[in-house]
């Protein structure tokens, strides 16, 4: 069953404060993503796999194409989907983990992971117990569990992050190199969640960097560069 | 005839204002009657006596005066204080009516912080010096706010100020011009006069007629009107009660004043209404201090 | 998705004299939804808060709001007492500064409960209970409840004026810069009050502030005036990260990266 389908997408940036000069980015993207399916994208930096990614969970625009997402009841297309229906989307659909945590002031790091289960209706106790679990398999000392994340470490805070990107079920999930610079023990523990994720029927699309760790989750590899725009 | 011998005797039309002055008046009074409350707006005139000294109670007795009224001015509940000599004075003189000290007697009552303590019947008036008649001022300096305020009956922020008392007296500790609705609709400053006299107001068979000179309003109480003192559930409204009796007569239940007897905290408190202390005296009713030789018996200056 | 949105703005227009205010600015909110409003100063952002708000009269167009009763209402035609019935009870106002939006003459709980009473409760245990539980809920001590607000910080002061917002459960709030003027550290915690009180309180918000971080923080959707008019708008992050108008690039390039 097809989740994700990317329809002939393009995308440039115009830099008006460079004399209105365009950046081409990508063009002519088309890929389908199946339910428990993970595609890796690949190519070098700079290529647009971030972009690609962005367009899909509607943080960029994207200039022509479509991006259909099945959320089960609807098609929705995120390409020319309202605000509101990619909000809609984000929280019951759609999940993003990047490796950088936007830290809120003042919110605890049980919170920060249990928020996206709060958000879906769960009860405090259960999404508490459920953020409790994740942060223990991610090698969170719980000692900080309590602590607002602004002064963990980078690797810290970034597993806070991961934890809350795979904590909620999404239908579509989308990763911006989960992985990078976490230790062997805790990019280990990220395939765990990946593969259970794909178990459990998700479908992926992933940016690793790391072959290591895109040999072990992706099922197949896109190659970025062959919708180099012109 | 009698209003041509005091022009003829003063040189001023009978009650000092010009007829035309007195109708205007009187328009602003029926309409106050007719919306009980309601502060209506006049055109105040200047008076022989500053501002501040009673100049709209003074043109709202001028308007409705006659002849054959008799009058009495109290001025914190006495009749002999300088203000309300004055006042009575005048009248004598312009109007040449007979004056009273004796609220049984009088048709018409102008008072100044107080409403009598003998029970006014349907055939007497009292009228109200008013200073200050808006009572959302604490809430909202602007004119143009509080008349809007008071067209659309909003009047929840008046709580506010009863808050702030309980707040910080643990009670509402407003003791006077204590806040009233006036026949469910007009919130009202039923002026200074201590919140004891509140219960006077409601279904009085006297007409109550209010005059603010500076403030140029006129408003009014008809006779049997509900007036019902604002309040909380929880913090009912309460008249001040007073532990002993009046020092002279021997009165309970009346609005007492606190007079100093000498350097040496030496004190007792008396009727604040002269002529009611004096009515009991006369009667044989004789207090804690009555004959003791520091009093005259004539009741206390204040 | 279908549910019908709490408020229409269509066609606000707003001339002073001459001078333009703001031009033919349309969009819906719903339930539970945060609007944040930016641009510089004289873009026309407050003055489109007061078309909303009903503090300033259109030149042109209409705000509708869905009233409690189900009913959609075109604000200008409200009568007077339902639009202050409609101010004091379904809406909240958080002004930039404090001392426009509190009482400075009577206490904090005074201040709080001031709503409460002027739409008809009088009961003073319950008035007071119910702004004991509104200033524990902003942060501010229990014990500073009869204190004047003119003893209270800047930051404490504007927490005060949050909580007199919503002790009626308003269901849209209007918030004019409720941050400026405070110092940075003041503000992070106000940010992160008005967010938790946000979210937990379902409130849609339409949110005015020259600050591109508050509203990435608060709000869901973005809008960028110039001169009178929305030159952007969008979902936040998308307009923030991928801004297409000239003007809203230089606005994002001119903050400093945290």
């Amino acid at each position: 069953m097809t989740v994700l389908d990317v329809q002939d997408i393009a995308k440039s940036f115009t830099l008006h404060l460079r004399g209105g000069l365009t950046l081409p980015v990508v063009a002519g993207v088309s890929f389908e993503v199946a339910a428990g399916e993970c595609v890796a994208l690949g190519g070098p930096s700079g290529a647009g796999k971030s972009s690609i990614l962005k367009m899909i969970y509607g943080n960029y625009r994207t200039d022509a194409g479509r991006i259909l997402i099945d959320d089960g009841a609807a098609v929705i297309d995120v390409a020319s989907a309202s605000p509101r229906e990619i909000l809609a989307l984000r929280a019951t659909t759609l999940g993003y983990v990047s490796q950088f945590l936007r830290v809120i002031p003042r919110v605890a790091a049980l919170d920060i992971v249990a928020e996206p289960l709060r958000a879906r209706g769960i009860d405090t106790t259960e999404a508490n117990a459920r953020a409790s679990a994740m942060l223990k398999r991610l090698n969170l000392p719980e000692r900080l569990w309590h602590l607002p994340p602004a002064t963990f470490s980078g690797g810290e805070q970034q597993r806070v992050n991961i934890a809350r990107g795979f904590i909620a079920d999404t239908r579509l999930l989308l990763l911006d190199e989960p992985t990078a610079s976490l230790d062997g023990a805790n990019r280990d523990a990220v395939i765990g969640l990946i593969r259970d994720k794909r178990a459990a029927g998700t479908a992926l699309v992933g940016i690793f960097h790391d072959d290591e760790v895109r040999d072990a989750v992706a099922d197949r590899t896109l190659d970025v560069r062959a919708f180099a725009a012109a | 005839m009698s209003e041509a011998i005091a022009t003829e005797r003063t040189a001023y039309n009978f009650a000092y204002l010009d007829e035309q002055t007195k109708r205007a008046i009187r328009r602003a009074i029926l309409k106050a009657i007719a919306i009980p409350g309601y502060q209506v707006p006049f055109a105040s005139r200047e008076m022989p006596m500053p501002r501040g000294w009673g100049t709209g109670g003074v043109q709202v007795t001028a308007a409705i005066i006659g002849p054959d009224d008799v009058l009495k001015v109290i001025d914190q509940g006495a009749d002999d204080t300088t203000n309300a000599v004055a006042i009575r004075g005048f009248f004598t003189r312009v109007a040449n009516v007979a004056t009273t000290t004796r609220t049984v007697e009088a048709t018409i009552i102008q008072t100044r912080h107080r409403v009598p303590e003998t029970p006014l019947n349907a055939d007497q008036i009292l009228v109200y010096q008013v200073p200050i008649p808006e009572p959302l001022r604490f809430l909202e300096p602007r004119e143009t706010e509080t008349r809007k305020l008071h067209a659309l009956a909003d009047y929840g922020t008046m709580h506010v100020k009863l808050y702030e008392d309980i707040a910080h007296f643990g009670e509402i500790a407003t003791t006077y011009a204590y806040p009233v609705t006036v026949d469910g609709r007009y919130v009202m400053d039923p002026s200074p006069i201590p919140k004891f006299d509140n219960p006077k107001l409601d279904d009085c068979p006297a007409l109550q007629l209010f005059g603010a000179g500076r403030e140029k309003r006129i408003y009014a109480v008809p006779p049997h009107t509900r007036v019902v003192s604002l309040d909380f559930e929880d913090h009912p409204f309460a008249p001040q009660r007073f532990t002993e009796p009046c020092a002279l007569c021997g009165a309970t239940g009346v609005f007492l004043d606190e007079v100093i007897l000498d350097d040496r905290g030496g004190r007792m408190f008396v009727c604040s209404d002269t002529d009611f202390c004096n009515g009991r005296q006369a009667a044989g009713h004789r207090g804690r201090l009555a004959g003791n030789p520091i009093e005259s018996g004539e009741g206390a200056d204040v | 998705m279908c549910e019908e949105p709490l408020l229409i703005a269509e066609g606000l227009t707003k001339f002073y004299g001459a001078r333009l205010g703001c031009r033919d600015v349309s969009f819906t909110l719903h339930a539970g939804e945060v609007l944040a409003v930016v641009g510089e100063s004289g873009s026309g952002k407050s003055t489109l808060l007061g078309l909303l708000s009903t503090e300033l009269a259109p030149s042109a167009g209409h705000v509708r709001y869905s009233m409690r009763d189900g009913s959609l209402r075109d604000l200008a035609e409200l009568s007077e007492p339902e639009r202050r019935l409609l101010l004091r009870t379904d809406w909240g106002f958080v002004r930039q500064s404090p001392e426009a939006g509190l009482r400075m003459a009577v206490s904090a709980g005074a201040n709080v409960g001031e709503r409460l009473m002027a739409v008809g409760w009088r009961h003073y245990g319950n008035i007071r209970g119910a702004a004991a539980d509104w200033l524990g809920r902003v942060e501010i001590a229990a014990d500073r409840i009869d204190d004047s607000p003119k003893s209270f910080s800047g930051g404490m002061r504007q927490r005060l004026q949050i909580a007199r917002n919503l002790v009626t459960a308003p269901r849209l709030v209007f918030m004019d810069e409720p941050t400026g003027g405070l110092d940075v550290s003041v503000q992070a915690r106000l940010l992160d009050l008005i967010r938790s009180l946000v979210a937990d309180l379902g409130l849609a918000v339409v949110i005015v502030t020259h600050d591109l971080a508050v509203a990435r923080l608060l709000s869901h959707r973005i809008m960028v005036m110039k001169e009178g008019c929305v030159i952007e708008e969008g979902l936040t992050d998308q307009v923030l990260d991928d801004p297409q108008a000239a003007y809203t690039q230089l606005l994002v390039s001119s903050v400093l990266q945290s």
